[in-house]
């Protein structure tokens, strides 16, 4: 089967600065597989080489088999919170509506029936219904985080790719977040990059630890070789209070 | 009845309809100016505007051919290096502003004999817009509102989110550059109403005072132009009973609404 999302030696070079050092892999379908990593370790970066965003330096992208920018009409795409300005003037439908353009062509893209209903089902769906004429400012940030979701699945995508979806909410709608996602899992791939490894439960089926390279791990585990080899320093695994556990029990203390 | 006398002058019903073209671009393009925190590029492609009609006067066309064409290529070079550089668009567009200024002057100077109009191109003067420029700002006034019905829903994509519109597949890079040239031809066609220093504040203010009172893009506009025809007409009618210049009075207009619109509570927030 062709991996939803395949990575060949990407490296990515900023002002001469190595983000990316020849960071390769492969998201299987069904996958639901998180990248962890410390802030500034190039986690968004990747994410924006896959969805064809930025250009990598080096190496090459393929989604579902084809290059980025064929691939990722296939993709739903939640990215960090705040790409936009919430104040601008737009409901909550068309905000998710937005999510269907990349299945309308011709000169004006006028939306049609179906991308309404679908709309109107997804807004169901995520429990959004009622809030589909307000604007997104008079919503909390759980709501927000949900309709940014539905902008990504009303495209009704294969793939899901998702930046820290998570941190700007409060942990009840963090908990909430993932019960969708969990249901999502059935229906399509998921791949998703955040900066705090407790969000990483046990629906996740594969992790990667990510600071300018990649250490992966071929089951959901995260391992101390793997944190101490992202982090560069030790890192206390279970001070943060995880819903689930999700690392070995320990042989001994991380790092000194 | 001295206000229905006035209504009477041709001078003053042509002030009247340019009030009205003004206040049409001005709510459609000046939301899309707000809402995507144009409004410093905005003030950049009208103080080039300047250098426009400083090379009109030299090549001795209309001047404000001279400014359509010049302020066309600024704003599509503004996009340009925005795309292409990662350098701060701020320096850019500072030095866009004073270079245009700049172009102008020098141009204006290069001209023997007396430049007639430059306060007139600086600051407007809706009371002398002739007939033939009404004409143009009509035709301008038809082709904005076209381009944006045909363009809606992309545009509206690309001011929202950017980078959202790009995994879209939509024309990212066209569709800003159309915004820019939209943008440009708005300005020129508003200079010989409020000028080139005042005409940013027509743009923006009624822009920003609608904003608040919208939940859609859509009715943003509609709220805007009909702000942007109290704030002209108003303006035109109060410059006329207290003898005072009417680009100014217009603008202090539109600044008094966008305050006291700031003390008023956005409808259906809960603070």
């Amino acid at each position: 089967m062709i991996p939803a999302v395949d990575v060949k030696e990407v490296s990515y070079r900023q002002n001469g600065n190595l983000i990316l050092d020849q960071v390769s892999l492969s998201v299987h379908q069904g996958d639901m597989y998180a990248i962890i990593g410390p802030n500034g370790g190039g986690k968004t970066t990747l994410l924006k080489i896959i969805l064809g965003l930025l250009p990598a330096t080096r190496g090459e992208v393929r989604i579902f088999g084809n290059p980025p920018e064929i691939g990722r009409c296939q993709a739903g795409y939640v990215p960090q919170f705040r790409t936009f300005d919430f104040r601008y003037p737009i409901t909550v439908r068309e905000m998710v509506l937005s999510g269907r353009l990349s299945h309308l062509h011709g000169a004006t893209r006028r939306y049609r029936t179906e991308d309404r209903k679908v709309t109107d089902e997804v807004l169901d769906q995520l429990d959004l219904a009622r809030f589909s004429e307000r604007s997104l400012l008079n919503l909390s940030g759980g709501e927000q985080q949900r309709v940014i979701l539905a902008r990504a699945l009303v495209g009704r995508p294969r793939l899901l790719v998702l930046d820290e979806p998570t941190v700007y909410v409060d942990t009840p709608s963090e908990v909430q977040f993932f019960d969708i996602l969990q249901d999502l899992k059935r229906s399509m791939t998921i791949l998703l990059v955040s900066h705090d490894i407790g969000v990483i439960s046990t629906h996740v089926t594969k992790v990667a630890c990510l600071n300018q390279t990649l250490h992966t791990h071929d089951t959901n585990e995260i391992t101390e070789d793997m944190i101490a080899a992202t982090y560069h320093c030790p890192v206390d695994l279970i001070a943060h209070g995880l819903p689930h556990r999700v690392l070995k029990e320990h042989q001994g203390r991380v790092g000194p | 009845m001295m206000e229905a006398g006035i209504l009477g002058y041709s001078f003053f019903q042509n002030a009247l309809l340019a009030a009205v073209f003004a206040s049409i671009v001005c709510g459609i393009i000046g939301s899309y100016v707000v809402v995507k925190n144009m409004v410093s590029i905005s003030g950049g492609i009208s103080h080039a505007a300047f250098g426009g009609v400083g090379l009109g006067y030299l090549a001795g066309v209309n001047p404000i051919t001279g400014a359509f064409a010049f302020t066309i290529l600024v704003a599509l070079g503004i996009g340009i290096l925005k795309e292409k550089t990662s350098q701060n668009l701020d320096t850019l567009v500072g030095a866009v502003w004073a270079a245009g200024m700049a172009i102008g002057i020098v141009c204006i100077s290069l001209v023997p004999g007396y430049a007639p109009d430059l306060f007139g191109y600086l600051f407007g003067n809706i009371l002398l817009v002739p007939a033939s420029d009404l004409a143009l700002m009509g035709g301008v006034s038809v082709v904005i509102v076209a381009v944006v019905a045909l363009l809606f829903t992309q545009l509206q994509a690309v001011t929202f989110d950017e980078e959202y519109a790009r995994v879209m597949n939509l024309p990212v890079t066209r569709l800003s550059l159309v915004l820019l040239v939209l943008i440009a031809i708005t300005v020129v066609m508003l200079i010989r109403v409020v000028g080139i220093i005042l005409v940013i504040a027509l743009l923006t203010l009624p822009a920003a005072t609608a904003r608040k009172f919208t939940t859609r893009l859509w009715s943003m506009m509609v709220v805007s132009v009909l702000l942007g025809l109290v704030f002209s007409t108003g303006g035109l009618w109060l410059s006329y009973l207290l003898d005072i210049p009417s680009g100014a009075t217009i603008i202090l207009l539109a600044t008094i609404g966008f305050a006291v619109s700031l003390f008023i509570p956005r409808p259906g927030s809960s603070e």
